[in-house]
């Protein structure tokens, strides 16, 4: 597993593991949960500061501080291509330059499923302004080919809708997605709990990012910790191959000779 | 003195004529965080905080990072 690093954009990171920062408790557990997870890369979102009432409070970027975590801002809770494009050009200047982003267009608030029609037009913008676009999407395999023609980075699309923990919904989806593309493939959103992640690993996903499967857990730093070894525990079970399926073992595991009689 | 109306995160604020958006950031308690500015829907870089004038009628917005997945 040495030198197993996921590969995005040219950049080398030593866990596949991504988390998000929203819902904890406070800045201490947020600290606490990512760091258990052992995520290298970390998404923030971009909001309007609270003029006059934020005088002293803990900023987010001191508890993660970027020389040790590579920062992926996202557009979430935009809901047209233009709402995300100024966010993400936003986020760019606010962390030096730096041009990995999450592109996420929302489709409406009770769902917050992919909209695809504005996430395919945002990404042509935002790829042509030489961002690098790592692009939550819908599960179907030719809209996930399409993006990856436009130039996104990494592919990732929902296992189940944002923060419903309903796992993976259709794999046989994220099976064709995985199979046609040369960029990573990241499961994002949908995991409720580590069995999730190693199913979405096992199946042969570069990577997965969540962030309420952690925060809204009983325990998020033991579940972080857990999620750390989900991950790592399907990409070792995919690397190593699984058997194959059969309807009944006609071959017991147990040697057929030298029985008593 | 001279003052001029200027939206902030769509809110009315008050500043001084003639002044820049690093005044603009200290007025409201922001100088020296991270943050990034756009105004009037174009991205300000940091490094002109101390020249760029606001305006009269300028529309800025403001961001942080926060948490988010």
């Amino acid at each position: 597993m040495n030198g197993d690093t996921l590969n995005i954009a040219g950049q080398a990171f030593e866990s596949r593991l991504l988390v998000g920062t929203g819902k904890y408790r406070d800045m201490e557990q947020t600290r606490a949960a990512v760091e258990a997870s052992g995520a290298r890369i970390v998404t923030v979102a971009i909001r309007r500061t609270n003029i006059g009432q934020s005088r002293g409070e803990p900023n987010l970027l001191d508890v993660l501080p970027p020389e040790r975590y590579t920062l992926l801002p996202n557009s979430a809770g935009c809901y047209s291509a233009e709402e995300a494009i100024r966010t993400l050009r936003l986020a760019r200047e606010l962390l030096d330059g730096r041009s990995l982003v999450k592109l996420e267009v929302l489709s409406d608030e009770r769902t917050l499923y992919p909209n695809m029609p504005e996430t395919l037009r945002a990404a042509e913008v935002l790829v042509s302004e030489g961002f690098q676009v790592m692009v939550y999407c819908a599960d179907d395999p030719f809209q996930a080919k399409r993006l990856e023609e436009i130039g996104c980075v990494a592919i990732m699309p929902l296992a189940s809708l944002i923060g419903s923990g309903m796992g993976i919904l259709n794999p046989w989806n994220l099976h064709l997605i995985i199979e046609n593309a040369k960029v990573p493939v990241l499961v994002d959103a949908g995991v409720g709990t580590a069995s999730d992640a190693a199913i979405a690993m096992e199946l042969g996903c570069d990577g997965v990012l969540m962030n309420t499967a952690i925060a809204s857990a009983q325990n998020p730093v033991l579940m972080a910790e857990a999620m750390r070894n989900a991950v790592h525990a399907g990409r070792q079970a995919y690397l190593a191959g699984r058997m194959p399926r059969k309807y009944y073992a006609a071959n017991p595991s147990s040697p057929n000779t030298g029985l008593i009689t | 003195m001279n003052e001029i109306e200027i939206l902030v995160n769509g809110k009315a604020v008050v500043a001084l004529g003639d002044g820049t958006i690093l005044d603009l950031l200290i007025q409201i308690g922001m100088a020296g965080k991270r943050v990034a500015v756009e105004c009037n829907r174009e991205i300000v870089p940091r490094s002109t905080y101390g020249e760029r004038k606001v305006c009269d009628g300028d529309r800025f917005e403001i961001v942080v990072a926060v948490g988010g997945g």
